[in-house]
């Protein structure tokens, strides 16, 4: 089989994963968020990737050319772009928060605080 | 005119009148806002339900533009269900939280608070009548976000550290769920969940295998199944539920534990019933067999935890979980019996945890904090509330007389038809440490004495005990009197089936 | 019908409305009482002329419809407690005043919710109307049992709710669900609803069994070995609460419910053919045994009724278990007539208590003297209990030993007469003691006399009662009679 011919695959997987282990793993709350996007950002790829027709053309209408390019997909995505957005930037602000009231953004000493609290 | 648009009106009015909040930028102007709109859409709710029981599916072609083109809107009665439930619950609340509210959040936030609480409860009814996938991802992350900022204004600042979490795991929930969608477009090449469902059926490239069966499908199915359980919490999948409920304003956390929770269940039904037809992933993917040990194993070991919980509004959180573990059994059988007592315990446990945590609300008001040992003897100075704690409490263990008890039944006959002796036991073991922890809170709240040179407590205002104690004789009713609900359950799991029939 | 499930519920209202004033009070519980028993008398008439009478209330779910419907053992249970109510409401008002108890209002009014749930549980149609009323029973009784408010009574209220609601929820609501599953009815239905499903080869014997376990171990209020131990401890309530519902009510509708499953879920053949019917019995023959011998070693007198009510409880269970039609017959009526007699024993408790302040049994000696009536009762009581002439007790215990007899278990037959032999030991030494021994010396007496007036009516009713039993046992067997149809021996 050919493997490399579904490299966006590839992209977006390896993408995807190396944005699930930063946010599983990193202690530090803002780098949570980056990776965070990175794991949707993965997802958009794929979605945008999909849209694409073998010869197709760009999505407007043209004289000559039969084979558009799939808009749907892309439209979407902005929709999701847009979610994205706004859960970093709530998750961002949620971090100024927890500085604020914790002295810290290092998720460990956050726990710790609130263990002994 | 306008019952040809109830559909949409009901989602719409309180997604506009979250910015008239802003812009009216006080508590009170702000609050009326909300409750005008959340109550006409309550009425917009049963008047859909009642339709829908007596004409089926409601359709709604948005902005005229006719399926599968345009984005349809769709209602099922398992979603008019869910919207009564979700609607209900909010006319409850919003009276409710405008004394508690002053309490718990600074004034300069208040309007801020009705915002999103309009925002979150807009986006759950958006997804009742979604009628494409890519539309309940939409008003699933639009709940989504406005909940985590509703936790985020607990007054106990490990609100934020639980919002934070909350944050992390619900996107990517959200995430999953999009990228199983994202599958199942590739594959089929539309959104509809009714087109979804017959071209699932249809044959895949090779002529041999049809679509459901092919590899992309079932990973779809997969990650839909993993996103969807992080929502609704199912266990194992639970840990992020606890601290949001406990730390969250006490009005945040009845609406949530009452609403979001069901409507992520009802994305489940959407997911399993009828983009796929219950065959689908019923034999594509051995989903009864994984499904409802986790559900049972949820239910018992959730029970269990509780009983350790030194905070009441910790306990019922993990209690909600294994309440979760009842629905999704049912659901899990996949039967019709199944089905009913999924969607019936769905409605019950929101009358039931919605009027415990009402109750702990008023405790809050007047003792000002939620830890078991410091509210020895409240509910003898505080007897409204006692009394809704009792009955939330019995309906919670399934006491006879209560809703609790109508679903609980509903659950065992469901499982015992398919005989599963193994499961019904387990989810009387369940029930039993439910006692357990019910008996726990009345003990400390009734029989304790009050600490010696306590100043004696009032009952909580009446703007919160009425709603509270209105809550609390549902369950009675429901249980007793009104077999309305029962129905509306067995009518939606019977439609349900009927598609996978088709 | 609905009279007598709503009359007292209606006395309960009123009881806290009036509770200001407790002569109203009272006398409103006693009219509600009168009007109950007046309403359940009428609907035995309306059975004897072989009406239907039904009752439908809702149906939530499938499987699950509360309904009422009307038949013999029901009937016969709804006689007994109805007739004991406001006879019982006489003793309390002169109990409850002479003893200053507190929070007299909700005593009233939470018996008599007790005894409208308990109506609704005699009449109900089908198990699961049957099992909600159970567990209504359980709440609804007690605040009664901690009526008291003090450390002792919520302890022994955690045991009477752990236990109760444990084995019901446990156990007993299992058995109701497993039926409902195989039969796809909790109907009680004349021979049984299992039967079919038994021939069609949907269960096996051995499952049935195990669901007949379910029943006679999940209904804690049957009070079976080892399920036992919330009677003891419900003793800390009232007395009147001990006599009315911890004699005839609560435990009543506990071998109620199993006379009712083996009757009308099981039907009496099937239940003769299953294995697990011998080994239940002799549990049920443990218990008879094993309770009366603590019964003789309890000082405290109400422990000793408490412990003799246990084994009189597993009588109806030996009878119910054992299956054939006298025994049947012996366990109905020994409904009624162990409810004479033991509310009988118990208003004696609960007068001496009032009276002499004595709690005691070795401290009773040469009573009778001062209080003659009381123990004259308390006798008749003993010898119903034990089942000698002249008192109703005879006839129940009777039929129950010849229905034993014609099963062929001798040894089963034996529990039986040494069980009366150690009845006569811990209960005929009673008022032996009253009237033969003299005062004892080294105790206060405080020189009391006879209890209340309105004691010793209640008292001399039920011991009257017991012997109108004696004489007239027809009036019983009339309805048991018929319980025991459709069984082939």
């Amino acid at each position: 089989m050919d493997y490399l011919g579904l490299f966006n695959y590839w992209v977006f997987i390896v993408l995807m994963m190396c944005g699930f282990y930063m946010l599983l793993s990193a202690r530090n709350l803002v780098k949570k968020v980056i990776g965070l996007n990175l794991f949707q950002t993965s997802v958009f790829v794929f979605y945008i990737s999909t849209g694409k027709v073998d010869g197709g053309a760009v999505p407007i209408a043209t004289d000559g050319v039969d084979v558009y390019s799939n808009p749907l997909p892309h439209v979407l995505i902005l929709t999701a772009i847009v979610v994205g957005v706004a859960s970093t930037a709530l998750g961002l602000a949620l971090i100024l928060r927890i500085k604020d009231e914790y002295g810290s953004i290092e998720e460990d000493e956050v726990d710790l605080q609130d263990a002994l609290s | 005119m306008i019952a040809e648009h109830a559909i949409i009106l009901a989602v719409v009015l309180p997604l506009l009148a979250a910015p008239l909040c802003i812009l009216l930028g006080r508590g009170f102007l702000s609050w009326i806002a909300a409750s005008a709109s959340v109550w006409t859409s309550f009425g917009l709710a049963l008047h859909l339900l009642n339709r829908v029981l007596h004409e089926g599916t409601i359709r709604y072609a948005l902005g005229g533009w006719e399926a599968p083109v345009g984005i349809e809107y769709r209602l099922d009665a398992a979603g008019a269900l869910v919207m009564t439930v979700v609607t209900a619950i909010a006319s409850i609340v919003l009276p409710y939280s405008y004394t508690s509210v002053r309490r718990e959040i600074d004034e300069h936030k208040h309007h801020w608070f009705y915002a999103c609480l309009l925002l979150c409860f807009s986006g759950l009814l958006g997804i009742t009548v979604a009628g494409d996938a890519f539309n309940i991802f939409v008003f699933l992350e639009i709940s989504s976000l406005s909940t985590y900022v509703l936790v985020s204004m607990g007054r106990d600042r490990r609100a934020l550290t639980a919002a934070f979490k909350y944050l992390i795991i619900g996107t990517v929930g959200a995430t999953f769920y999009l990228l199983g969608v994202g599958f199942m477009y590739q594959m089929t090449g539309t959104l509809n969940i009714e087109d979804l469902s017959q071209r699932l059926l249809a044959m895949s490239g090779d002529g041999v295998t049809p679509v459901y069966e092919t590899t992309t499908i079932r990973a779809a199915l997969s990650f839909l199944t993993v996103g969807i359980s992080l929502k609704v919490a199912l266990f194992p999948l639970h840990v992020w539920l606890p601290n949001v409920y406990a730390y969250a304003p006490s009005v945040v956390s009845a609406f949530l534990s009452a609403t979001a929770t069901k409507v992520a269940i009802l994305i489940f039904l959407r997911v399993f019933y009828t983009i796929d037809g219950k065959a689908i992933p019923f034999e594509a993917l051995p989903l009864a067999q994984t499904l409802v040990p986790f559900a049972v194993a949820g239910a018992v070991v959730a029970s269990f935890i509780a009983v350790y919980q030194r905070d009441v509004k910790r306990l019922l959180a993990y209690s909600s979980i294994a309440q979760v573990g009842y629905m999704i059994c049912g659901i899990g059988l996949a039967t019709a019996a199944g089905l009913e007592s999924g969607l019936l315990h769905l409605f019950n446990h929101a009358l039931m945890k919605g009027t415990l945590f009402l109750a702990i609300g008023c405790v809050v008001y007047r003792v000002g904090q939620t830890r078991l040992e410091l509210l020895r003897g409240v509910g003898r100075e505080m007897p409204f509330t006692a009394a809704s704690i009792v009955i939330g409490g019995a309906s919670l263990i399934g006491v006879p007389l209560t809703a609790g008890f109508v679903s609980k039944w509903a659950l065992l006959t469901a499982v015992l038809a398919e005989g599963r002796w193994v499961i019904a036991v387990l989810v009387i073991v369940s029930s039993l440490i439910a006692v357990v922890y019910v008996a726990q809170i009345l003990h400390v709240m009734l029989i304790r004495k009050r600490p010696v040179g306590s100043e004696r407590l009032r009952e909580a205002p009446l703007w919160m005990v009425v709603p509270t104690f209105l809550l609390a004789l549902s369950n009675l009713w429901y249980g007793v009197v009104d077999g309305r609900a029962a129905d509306a359950a067995r009518a939606a799991a019977a439609a349900l089936i009927e598609e996978v029939a088709r | 019908m609905l009279v007598a499930l709503i009359a007292p519920f209606v006395g309960a209202i009123l009881a806290v409305l009036f509770g200001r004033w407790p002569n109203v009070r009272e006398g409103l519980s006693l009219v509600s009482g009168g009007i109950t028993f007046l309403a359940v008398t009428q609907v035995a008439m309306a059975l004897h002329a072989g009406e239907q009478i039904a009752l439908t209330v809702l149906e939530p779910v499938a499987g699950l419809r509360l309904a009422f419907d009307v038949e013999p053992l029901g009937m016969l249970f709804a006689l007994v407690a109805s007739l004991l109510w406001p006879v019982t409401t006489l003793y309390a008002m002169g109990y409850m005043r002479e003893h200053h108890e507190k929070n007299q209002t909700r005593f009233f009014c939470f018996f008599a919710i007790s005894i409208s749930v308990v109506m609704a549980l005699a009449f109900s149609a089908n198990l699961a109307t049957l099992f909600v009323c159970y567990e209504a029973l359980t709440l609804a009784t007690f605040p009664l049992v901690t009526h008291a408010n003090d450390r002792s009574a919520w302890r022994a209220g955690r045991v009477y709710l752990g236990i109760l609601m444990g084995t019901s929820i446990g156990l007993l609501l299992l058995g109701c669900v497993a039926v409902y599953g195989i039969a796809g009815t909790t109907d009680f239905t004349t021979g049984g609803v299992l039967t079919g499903p038994l021939s069609d080869g949907k269960v096996s014997k051995a499952t049935l069994g195990v669901v007949l376990g379910l029943f006679v171990f999940g209904t804690g209020k049957a009070a079976v070995m080892p399920m036992h131990r919330w009677l003891p401890n419900a003793m800390v309530a009232p007395t009147p609460v001990s006599a009315l519902l911890h004699a005839v009510a609560v435990v009543k509708a506990g071998v109620f419910t199993i006379l009712k499953v083996v009757i009308y879920i099981f039907g009496i053949d099937l239940v003769r053919d299953l294995d697990a019917h011998t080994v239940l019995a002799y549990v049920a023959g443990f218990t008879v045994v094993a309770a009366s011998v603590i019964a003789m070693g309890k000082d405290n007198l109400k422990e000793r009724l408490a412990y003799s009510t246990i084994g009189q409880l597993s009588y109806i269970v030996l009878g119910a278990l054992v299956a054939t039609q006298g025994s049947v017959e012996g366990a109905g009526m020994h409904i009624a007539t162990h409810a004479a007699g033991k509310i009988t024993l118990f208003f004696g408790a609960g007068a001496i208590l009032v009276a002499a302040h004595k709690k005691n049994v070795s401290e009773l000696d040469g009573i009778g003297k001062r209080m003659p009536i009381t123990m004259a009762c308390f006798l008749v009581g003993s010898l119903s209990i034990i089942g000698l002439p002249p008192a109703g007790g005879m006839w129940s215990k009777l039929l129950l030993v010849e229905g034993t007899a014609a099963s062929g278990d001798w040894l089963l037959v034996g529990t039986f007469l040494v069980s009366s032999l150690l009845n006569i030991v811990y209960l005929l030494s009673i008022p032996m003691r009253a009237f033969l021994r003299p005062e004892r010396a080294d105790i206060d007496h405080h020189g009391h006399g006879e209890a209340p007036l309105s004691c010793r009516i209640a008292m001399v009713t039920t011991a009257t009662l017991t012997f109108l039993l004696f004489v007239r046992p027809d009036l019983v067997y009339y309805l048991v009679q018929s319980l025991g149809q459709g069984a082939s021996s």
